[in-house]
């Protein structure tokens, strides 16, 4: 237990250590929370639904709960059930195996909703476009209101897109 | 066992015992193929099998142009390597492999789907990939296949009308009072065993699930707390991969292979790089090869560090979490500052790397490196030594060796039971022949288990790659690659952090793809989870899941 509390110590606050992404994050983190604050009393939850990506997407989406990005300092919060959220972050092209899936979990999502498509594929149907099997952008299947291109997108570029979501929603 | 000069391309090859001549393919992979018939097709298997070898893939073609009928492959580990047997098919049926090795079971089930190859005496005739994108009588991978005529979503439509009855399960730890639902009505309706008994009760997961996780589904028959069943139904990232393949220019597949599975994208980028130097008879320059062997470590570190971060966090320890995440954080930063992506996609290419390494980003890693081997180091002794993650990890989704061993548990969560396969010690390839790898393993096989495989297998990495950027070749980083002819078969099989990687490759016209096989090793460790969770509870499932951390999007394809 004491190497633990040492350790914790030791690693001191980590959010914001990277100078050039510094700045910007704390100007994205001010607006932001004001945003949130405003329209949605000061917590956004958030339902991530992977639709058929590479799980390249996910491994930045999880990134974003890290340390460094500390997403939930702002008040962001990824819930477990889109009964529980106001907002989709969706993933990949939408495989047509996930299509019903998808639009049964945005049909399920309570208004006011948004929805964010992450990534190239989520952007265009990138590299697998449509096919058979892939019915390719997420706009294809369900409304969407921002979406942030990137294979995958940095963590920053998706809060980035999360903050757009909520401004265009204030609009 | 003769082996009559080594893997020179185009010698032959025999194994003790079996009447097959097998022609040693070129490229960097000892392999070798055969065409067999029925009889040598079953007795090949069997002879590796008995020899101690396991099942790598299985997959089909449609030769009709070319040879008038279909093809089946199996790639298999013998002694001698990686021994590919190619069946040519007159009708559109084979011998069933799946009684040799279990693994191959949902992948003769993914080639009936895809291509309307059936394995004849199979136990389990179910569909595995097809859901509701394609009809039973269609099959995408065919070359006459036409795209875009798909059904449109009916909710009221009985969509397994006519699907074959699931299995009749006998032995393992099932319980003996297994029945067979009759179709349950919507959608992708799937005939999963029923358990019927006393307070037994269902719980279905997914497909979307609770995390940031990708999408798959899971039925547990549980009673009380206790998993009496798991069975998986995948197929959901079915996104037409294998098709997308098909006429790409052999250069730009790479980008495709790089995101089969984007957490392995190094591991399938070097398969399918490998698998193109191979048709192409080009070997890239060492500085290429051991800047690629660079990249895997790195990957194999990264993702290792997540996920013995998110091991912590399932077992209530956030603080693991954060401190895990923070190191892999770092470690993406200095991949995107020193390769200009976090992930390192697209770096490796076809005949060589796209990016080189200065000697100030050799310093970089150098002492990235130090200080992440000591704070790994110390973060493991507050693991080894925390109580209340020890009780969750220790016996928990517990896979004995026997049960990996006939099943053909790989990669991580093999070596955590005992089995000790890693392609980069038993066939290695530049440079991994001159950094003689030590094994990561375990005999235990529970969560505990694949947790130490995983640090073993970061120090290990770190120190591989130290050795490599002590001796890393100067000179070029890449090599041209000439056109290749049609007709030509190739393969690429890498070591990635969860397992054996393999790509398989052939030409067809104006030497682009005509068919192309990217094979995860998760589809060997799937059915294992199953079985690993029996007995637990089920908020014990999470950190089981975890400690395989498979992968949908690989498996799916």
């Amino acid at each position: 237990m004491y190497q633990l509390l040492k350790q914790i110590a030791v690693t001191g606050i980590k959010t914001e250590p990277y100078p050039e992404v510094d700045e910007s994050l704390r100007v994205v983190g001010e607006r932001l929370q004001a945003d949130i604050l405003a329209s949605f009393a000061g917590a956004l939850t958030i339902r991530h639904v992977d639709a058929g990506s590479c799980n390249g997407c996910e491994l930045e989406i999880n990134s974003l709960n890290n340390p460094h990005y500390n997403l939930e300092g702002l008040g962001i919060r990824f819930v477990a059930s889109p009964r529980h959220a106001d907002m989709l972050l969706v993933t990949g092209p939408v495989s047509r195996h996930m299509e019903v899936a998808l639009k049964r979990t945005y049909d399920a999502t309570p208004e006011p909703k948004l929805v964010v498509a992450i990534g190239d594929c989520g952007c265009t149907g990138g590299i697998f476009g449509e096919s058979y099997a892939s019915c390719g952008r997420v706009s294809n299947v369900i409304p969407v209101d921002v979406a942030v291109p990137g294979c995958p997108p940095t963590p920053v570029a998706i809060m980035q897109g999360i903050l757009t979501a909520i401004r265009a929603r204030k609009k | 066992m003769t082996n009559e000069g080594g893997t020179a391309a185009g010698r032959q090859m025999r194994m003790d015992g079996l009447d097959i001549e097998f022609e040693a393919l070129p490229g960097a992979v000892r392999a070798f193929h055969a065409e067999v018939n029925e009889a040598q097709w079953l007795e090949g298997c069997r002879a590796v099998r008995e020899q101690g070898g396991r099942l790598v893939a299985l997959w089909g073609g449609d030769a009709r142009s070319a040879r008038g009928g279909f093809i089946m492959r199996v790639a298999l580990v013998a002694r001698e390597g990686l021994i590919i047997l190619m069946l040519p098919l007159t009708g559109a049926s084979y011998p069933d492999v799946g009684a040799v090795f279990p693994a191959a079971g949902r992948m003769q089930r993914a080639t009936r789907d895809l291509l309307g190859l059936a394995a004849t005496g199979a136990d389990d005739e179910r569909k595995w990939l097809r859901h509701t994108a394609w009809e039973a009588d269609q099959f995408p991978l065919r070359k006459d296949f036409v795209s875009g005529r798909r059904p449109h979503h009916d909710l009221s439509r009985e969509l397994n009308a006519g699907e074959p009855a699931a299995p009749r399960v006998t032995g393992g730890r099932i319980p003996e009072q297994t029945t067979f639902e009759a179709p349950a009505p919507p959608l992708d309706a799937y005939p999963f065993v029923r358990v019927a008994g006393e307070g037994v009760h269902e719980i279905p997961v997914g497909p979307v699930h609770a995390g940031t996780i990708e999408p798959g589904h899971f039925r547990f028959s549980i009673v009380g707390e206790t998993v009496l069943r798991l069975e998986q139904r995948l197929g959901y990232k079915h996104k037409g991969i294998e098709k997308r393949f098909e006429g790409m220019p052999l250069a730009d597949g790479v980008r495709l292979a790089g995101r089969v599975s984007g957490d392995s994208t190094v591991a399938y980028s070097w398969a399918y790089s490998m698998a193109v130097e191979a048709l192409a008879t080009v070997t890239p320059p060492p500085r290429a090869l051991w800047l690629r062997a660079l990249l895997l470590e790195r990957e194999r570190i990264v993702n290792h560090l997540g996920d013995l971060g998110f091991l912590g966090n399932d077992a209530a320890l956030a603080f693991g979490l954060a401190q895990f995440l923070r190191l892999k954080e770092d470690c993406l930063r200095t991949h995107h500052a020193l390769f200009g992506h976090r992930y390192l996609m697209d770096i490796i290419v076809p005949g060589g790397v796209a990016r080189d390494l200065e000697p100030e980003g050799m310093n970089r890693l150098r002492s990235e490196m130090n200080a992440l081997e000591q704070t790994v180091m110390l973060l493991k002794s507050i693991y080894d030594e925390h109580a209340g993650l020890q009780d969750r990890f220790i016996n928990c989704g517990h896979v004995t060796r026997e049960l990996a061993d006939r099943l053909g548990l790989t990669g991580v969560a093999g070596r955590a039971s005992g089995q000790a396969w890693d392609m980069r010690v038993e066939y290695p390839c530049v440079p991994y022949t001159e950094l003689e790898v030590r094994m990561g393993s375990h005999r235990n096989g529970d969560v505990a288990a694949r947790v130490a495989v995983r640090f073993d297998e970061i120090f290990e990495s770190l120190r591989l790659c130290r050795m490599i950027l002590e001796r890393l070749p100067l000179g070029e980083i890449a090599t041209a690659i000439p056109g290749v002819p049609g007709g030509r078969f190739g393969v690429g099989w890498i070591e990635g952090w969860r397992g054996d990687v393999l790509v398989a490759l052939e030409t067809g016209d104006g030497g682009r793809v005509a068919r192309c096989h990217p094979h995860d090793p998760s589809w060997q460790n799937w059915p294992l989870l199953e079985q690993a969770v029996l007995g637990n509870i089920v908020p014990d499932f999470p950190l089981i899941n975890k400690s395989f951390n498979l992968s949908y999007s690989g498996h799916d394809l």
